[in-house]
């Protein structure tokens, strides 16, 4: 993965340094509330329900293992010992001091994590693919990319006071796994007929207020045109994005008002003056970036031999073949596999996990997986280099720890922000939820016949637990100060982007589980043979499960 | 006369403001003028006519576009930044600077401080009229935040950063 060199390094030292001078004026009384507010927003510090809330990012999903336990000392130290994954490769702490901010940032800066840009109306933490680098399907490896784009992206100049947040996702394989079809700008990696590297351009994608599936404006950009093209589209967008209205000024409301057509038009316009003043990439540069993220020492494995290993070993243990079926998947190297760690056990917030859980998974890491580990967006994380032959010590160790719920896309595998117990923006809490549906279907085998079925969940419009994009979608409102939710079906992440339709009036909390069961059963009873959840909605659509949960009346 | 910042440096302000209610039919003030847009469009050929330089000062909400085909008449362009979070500044200094190679002075007025000017400088901004109730001295720091950066700018076009080889046995 990227390891800083000095100046990478002497630049987020002083970027501790500056922050530790602002929260020291603020302190003082030298900087107001309100402009505090809008220095420390750009830091990922939020001041939530309960307590300031610290966002880190976690470029691309990427951490070492020696990262890893220096969150579990943060956690440890000046945290309750837990942390949280969110659902865009991020990671946060719900109970920092305000005044010990600087010195976690310090403590973070000391292996080459920071807050910058994890919150405020900027250029966010850049996603990827938790896959990249060792999907089967990949094109190419999206990490150098993105790894570019959050160089090009820190402190840009001209990017720091937008008309909003701003979100940017790249993904190199024929399988969309970072949802770039909701996202500000969607990256897909591409090859032109003379086999050249390049970029399919999606812009004004995105989940909130007013969801939208991306445009794309350009089918094949040259990958050394990258960031002057990036910069012609953020300078449109921080030009002409509305910024008299809250919820009008994402730039999927400029995109949409302005035409595609007329948006192309005007990015290619200044991309006359970007693509002169931006130097494209070099080779130089694109190899120096590729070279972080080389491939490990893969050993030679007998692969034949291996799957006849495993074949017995799921003979003899049911849980070990369950687990191999949800939670490991095919790697592009023969006798590799790629692992996911569970964190939707029961009874736990989804994305949650304690100091010791941090410590334990960068000692598989280490022992398993060359040091290193991914983190997904639907708040997993991932062993991405497994020799097959040590799957079953390795799931020995992670079931010890909780870690090994066979769920992996399935219907328990909730997508879930925080909500209302901590967040102050949501309407309604989440996670009780959540773990409400976790406890009514906790049958195995039942969840397993079920199949890939995504179901998230988010507290309130702004959409942190992507419920449009799920089959089964669940949106905490507030109605006369109190919660019910609505359910939405059908929305699908991936290529063939989906937004869910609105199922119709809103629940309790209490009636969740049975509402949801009464959807499931819907679908095992129409679907035809071993069509998928959502396989089955597309071909018979909302009507069928409108009436089996309101009723013929309906 | 007020305190600036200009080049990196404290420096009076010797250039006479002019507000967007200046009555646009009203006798015009000795010395050098920065006058709104209105009163450019309005007397823009008695104002080049006088011997002392102009400059015009743009709102948010005025593209610079407006005022593509002054340039060559005017020493400074000034953009007022009504909050700090409204942003669009930054690009407009950018497109004068980048796209239509304005040589003169470039100042950032209205709610601008230390924490920003750093930004500002690199979009190509060379003078800042600090809030009043700020001390320039103070904010003189800000332009000193950082000692590199990685992305290309109308400031330091080809920052080492982007120069850098690959590391052997990376």
């Amino acid at each position: 993965m990227y390891r800083y060199d000095e100046h990478d390094q002497r630049m987020l030292d002083e970027r501790v340094r500056q922050y530790r001078g602002q929260t020291e004026r603020f302190l003082r009384g030298e900087l107001s509330e309100a402009e505090f507010r809008a220095l420390r927003l750009r830091n990922g510090l939020y001041v939530q329900r309960l307590a300031p809330m610290l966002r880190i990012a976690i470029p691309y999903g990427m951490l070492a293992s020696r990262q890893l336990r220096q969150l579990a000392h943060i956690a440890r130290h000046f945290d309750k010992g837990y942390a949280h994954f969110t659902t865009r490769q991020n990671v946060q702490f719900n109970w920092p001091r305000l005044e010990e901010v600087p010195d976690i940032l310090a403590e973070l800066a000391s292996v080459q994590m920071h807050s910058i840009q994890t919150s405020g109306n900027c250029i966010r933490n850049t996603t990827a693919d938790q896959f990249s680098g060792v999907a089967p399907d990949e094109v190419e490896d999206a990490r150098p990319y993105c790894e570019l784009i959050r160089q090009w992206s820190t402190f840009h100049p001209e990017f720091n006071y937008l008309p909003r947040k701003f979100k940017i996702a790249v993904c190199g394989s024929v399988a969309d796994r970072a949802v770039v079809r909701v996202h500000d700008i969607g990256l897909v990696i591409v090859r032109d007929a003379g086999g050249a590297t390049g970029f399919e351009v999606i812009v004004g994608g995105g989940l909130g207020r007013t969801p939208m599936i991306g445009t794309t404006i350009r089918e094949f950009l040259p990958a050394p045109e990258l960031l002057g093209y990036l910069e012609a589209i953020l300078r449109v967008y921080n030009q002409f994005g509305r910024r008299d209205h809250l919820f009008k000024s994402r730039i999927k409301i400029l995109v949409k008002a302005l035409g595609a057509d007329e948006f192309r038009a005007r990015v290619e316009r200044e991309w006359e003056t970007t693509r002169r003043t931006v130097p494209p990439l070099t080779a130089a540069q694109i190899e120096r970036a590729r070279s972080y993220f080389t491939a490990p020492p893969y050993e030679d494995i007998d692969a034949a031999a291996c799957a006849g290993a495993l074949a017995a070993a799921r003979a003899t243990s049911r849980a070990f073949d369950r687990w191999l079926q949800r939670n490991v998947g095919a790697h592009r190297v023969p006798g590799y596999a790629i692992v996911t760690l569970s964190l939707k056990r029961t009874g736990i917030a989804p994305g949650d996990v304690t100091d010791r859980q941090l410590e334990l998974v960068a000692d598989l890491a280490d022992a398993y997986s060359f040091g290193e580990v991914r983190v997904t967006h639907e708040q997993n994380l991932v062993l991405a280099d497994v020799p097959q032959p040590r799957l079953f010590e390795l799931w020995e160790a992670v079931r010890a720890a909780g870690l090994a719920t066979p769920n992996i896309g399935m219907l328990t595998d909730i997508i879930c922000c925080p909500g209302g117990d901590l967040c102050s923006l949501a309407n309604a809490k989440s996670i009780p939820v959540a773990e409400a549906i976790q406890r009514r279907f906790d049958d195995l085998d039942y969840l397993h016949d079920l199949g890939d079925i995504d179901l998230n969940i988010s507290g309130c419009m702004n959409a942190c637990g992507h419920h449009h994009v799920a089959q089964i979608g669940i949106l905490g409102v507030d109605k006369k100060g109190e919660e019910f939710y609505q359910i939405s079906l059908g929305g699908n992440q991936g290529t063939d982007a989906a937004l869910g339709t609105i199922l119709g009036p809103s629940f309790a909390q209490e009636d969740m589980p049975e509402v949801i069961g009464r959807i499931l059963d819907l679908y095992v009873a129409e679907r035809h043979g071993d069509e998928s959840f959502l396989e089955t909605y597309r071909r018979i659509g909302i009507e069928p499960f409108r009436k089996a949960v309101y009723g013929a009346s309906h | 006369m007020a305190l600036l910042i200009r080049h990196g440096d404290i420096v009076a302000d010797d250039w006479v403001r002019l507000d967007a209610e200046f009555d646009t039919a009203a006798p015009l003030p000795p010395g050098k003028l920065l006058v709104p847009l209105c009163l450019w469009n309005a007397r823009r050929a008695e104002l080049v006519a006088r011997d002392q330089p102009v400059g015009i000062w743009l709102a948010s909400s005025e593209h610079p576009e407006a005022i593509v085909d002054a340039l060559e008449d005017i020493a400074l362009v000034a953009i007022d930044f009504p909050v700090f979070s409204d942003g669009r500044g930054y690009s407009y200094a950018r497109v004068l600077r980048d796209t239509w190679g304005f040589a003169g002075e470039l100042r950032a007025i209205g709610d601008v401080q230390r924490d920003q000017i750093f930004l500002m400088k690199r979009c190509g901004f060379d003078s800042f009229q600090i809030r009043a109730d700020r001390d320039p001295t103070d904010a003189l720091a800000g332009l000193e935040e950082f000692s590199l950066v990685y992305q290309s700018a109308t400031v330091d076009p080809l920052p080492p950063l982007l120069q850098r080889e690959v590391r052997r046995g990376a």
